[in-house]
């Protein structure tokens, strides 16, 4: 059984999370959206043509490596690693985003918007416009602005105009409102290309359906490299568009256990994170076009959230994720700042790999679910992106000396 | 179905050609702000209200009225606040007072006390506009029996079939968006409008409201023998940041509406 088999009327509905509630003056659009995308999913060309891009353009498949040493030090679980930090732009976003480029062109618009937080689905959105030829605006949260400098930069580059949002708590969620408010004036030639599995129907499908990749190249590798399917898999949720993808491939084995790490930021009944299924903060409620549950108050008004990662800082989740949750299928839990601290530095050290900081929420909770499992069984993490770009964020967070000196030289060469 | 809303507006049309109604969000500036508005309001005849309750995501909004939702939130505005602020002016002015907002200040209260608060502060309907008509079914039932109107919105994006449906929803009026877009940009009073609103009528036998960008006199001219009334939102409110009270009066005089 498919998770997007719809019952009639229920179109969009995982469960009872998910559905379409966006303005009137958006219907038509929508409507044609959801009927480009059944066609482009019903049409096997289509999906040849996507695997065709991602494989010449972005380098996939992507592989999946052991990471021995790290298993070792931790002595249980042997730990794999699915290593969509490789992919062009640094992480899994490029999937949906390319996906939705082909989609683009067969709606034939020519101007493409989308939100960003960490700045990795702005970076992947530039680069697509870059590629196709299509114009582009990406918004994001002042505060994001500020925090992910050269992500800015290079999507600058890639000739797409950044507007830094200056609305409410100025993060990811701040710069959905103003896509959507973008959307609903200039919707005749500009498609919304939404960056993570939320949001209006079909975008959690669709997002999904790009994403799948990640899940049905896993199963295949990790077979081939570890002799067997995984017991557990570990992501990262933000919105949960890399976790729906690594997922998508084990949703059938039901022997292997998936796992989502939410951002804990500063842990439970602080007030201070985006964990909203491992904590009990969060309800369930409708904005944005969605309904899941979302971190707000008793009236409904959105709280703030907090995280070391840009990517995680959001109000909201995949419903389908959400759904999936309450069916016992997948298992919730949260990794705190210092807790992503701590396993950055211990992946860095022993492995040498980088994963972004919000990727590192997946790392943080298998290295705690490690030593408590036997040395025969396997732990698969999705690197969902690379930690590069969070440099400044990470010497911060270290209190690196020389990156400061670094930086202060810099300042005075710019005549600051 | 015909609402008591809807009778209120035909017996206002047997007197004048085109009515008026304005939007206050609540607690913006404060509610003390609120109520001197809502005097030059009532003072300039204004037929109807709509009352926004104040939402941290309003994405159909632009940006004043993005600001003013954002700084009422803050200071501590609340659907209670809200509702309570609804009975008082209900009890005092001679128009009638609707909520506005977005759909999730509804869903968090459940659709039961949502409703009967309304109608225990004398609303008489309310305007979701992320709540589309097919996920509106049953919150939609219930104010109906209960004689309440829910307002269905119109735009020029919307296709006939989905006309049809929203004139099968539509109770009390229809507010008819002028163009695509958010809230308090200029709209082109033109021959595209007056088909527009002519396409809604073809889908309902209730009055016609039109709104987004309503700024002048020369709109207000326009929709006059077009529209059954005119919905004027941020042109209002920017008036009254410029100038307070004197500055909300010299506009609704310069509307030539009273």
């Amino acid at each position: 059984m498919s998770i997007f088999d719809f019952a009639e009327g229920r179109e969009g509905y995982y469960g009872q999370y998910g559905g379409t509630f966006l303005p009137e003056i958006l219907a038509a659009t929508i409507e044609e959206l959801q009927d480009c995308f059944a066609s482009c999913k019903k049409d096997p060309a289509f999906w040849h043509e996507f695997i065709d891009l991602m494989q010449s353009y972005s380098g996939r498949p992507t592989p999946v490596t052991h990471l021995e040493n790290l298993s070792r030090h931790l002595g249980g679980a042997q730990i794999y690693v699915k290593r969509e930090d490789l992919n062009h732009t640094g992480s899994h976003k490029i999937n949906n985003v390319m996906g939705q480029g082909l989609l683009c062109r067969r709606l034939g618009k020519t101007r493409v918007i989308a939100e960003t937080g960490a700045g990795q689905h702005g970076y992947a959105t530039a680069t697509m416009a870059a590629r196709f030829g299509f114009r582009c605006k990406i918004y994001m949260g002042a505060v994001d602005v500020a925090r992910q400098r050269p992500n800015v930069f290079w999507m600058e580059r890639m000739g797409a105009e950044v507007m830094a949002v200056q609305d409410g708590q100025k993060t990811l969620k701040d710069a959905i409102n103003e896509a959507l408010r973008d959307w609903v004036t200039n919707m005749a030639d500009t498609h919304y290309v939404l960056g993570t599995a939320c949001g209006p129907h079909p975008f959690p499908e669709m997002v999904s359906f790009f994403q799948s990749i990640i899940g049905i190249e896993a199963r295949e590798q990790i077979q081939k490299v570890a002799g067997r399917l995984p017991d557990r898999v570990f992501a990262c949720v933000g919105g949960g568009s890399n976790a729906i993808g690594i997922f998508q491939g084990f949703l059938d084995d039901t022997d292997v256990e998936l796992v989502a790490s939410e951002a804990g930021g500063l842990g439970p009944e602080s007030g201070m994170h985006a964990a909203r299924l491992a904590y009990p903060d969060a309800s369930v409620g409708v904005a944005q076009g969605y309904k899941t549950y979302f971190l707000q108050d008793d009236d409904g008004n959105m709280k703030e959230t907090h995280s070391i990662a840009a990517g995680l800082d959001y109000i909201g989740v995949n419903p389908i994720l959400v759904d999936l949750w309450e069916k016992k299928r997948v298992r919730f839990e949260a990794a705190t700042d210092e807790q992503v601290r701590e396993a950055l530095q211990l992946v860095m050290r022993t492995e040498g790999l980088i994963p972004a900081l919000e990727s590192t929420h997946a790392f943080a909770r298998a290295i705690e679910e490690a030593p408590g499992m036997g040395t025969d069984e396997i732990i698969l993490i999705n690197q969902s992106g690379r930690g590069d770009k969070d440099i400044f964020t990470i010497a911060d967070a270290l209190d690196d000396q020389h990156w400061k000196t670094f930086i202060k030289e810099k300042a005075i060469e710019y005549g600051a | 179905m015909n609402t008591a809303l809807e009778s209120y507006l035909r017996q206002r049309l047997e007197k004048k050609q085109l009515l008026v109604m304005t939007h206050v969000v609540c607690g913006y500036p404060s509610f003390e702000d609120n109520l001197r508005e809502l005097e030059v309001m009532a003072d300039f005849d204004v037929d109807l209200v709509e009352l926004q309750f104040p939402f941290s995501e309003p994405s159909a909004d632009g940006p004043l009225f993005v600001k003013a939702n954002e700084l009422a939130i803050r200071a501590g505005v609340r659907p209670e606040h809200c509702f309570e602020f609804m009975a008082k002016i209900t009890a005092r002015f001679p128009f009638k007072v609707l909520m506005m907002g977005y759909y999730n200040t509804a869903f968090k209260m459940g659709p039961e006390r949502f409703l009967s608060r309304l109608q225990g502060a004398g609303g008489c309907g309310y305007i979701l506009p992320d709540l589309p008509v097919e996920e509106a079914a049953d919150l939609n039932a219930r104010a109906d029996a209960m004689g309440l109107a829910p307002i269905v919105l119109m735009t020029p994006t919307s296709t006939d079939r989905r006309l049809a449906k929203l004139g099968a929803a539509a109770r009390g009026f229809v507010y008819a968006v002028a163009r695509k877009g958010v809230t308090g940009q200029h709209t082109d009073m033109s021959d595209e409008l007056t088909g527009f609103v002519d396409r809604c009528r073809r889908h309902t036998p209730v009055p016609i409201a039109v709104g987004f960008g309503i700024s002048d006199k020369n709109d207000i001219d326009f929709l006059r023998g077009k529209a059954d009334m005119a919905i004027i939102g941020t042109a209002a409110l920017k008036a009254w940041e410029q100038g307070g009270e004197d500055a909300l009066r010299r506009f609704f005089a310069g509307l030539g509406i009273a």
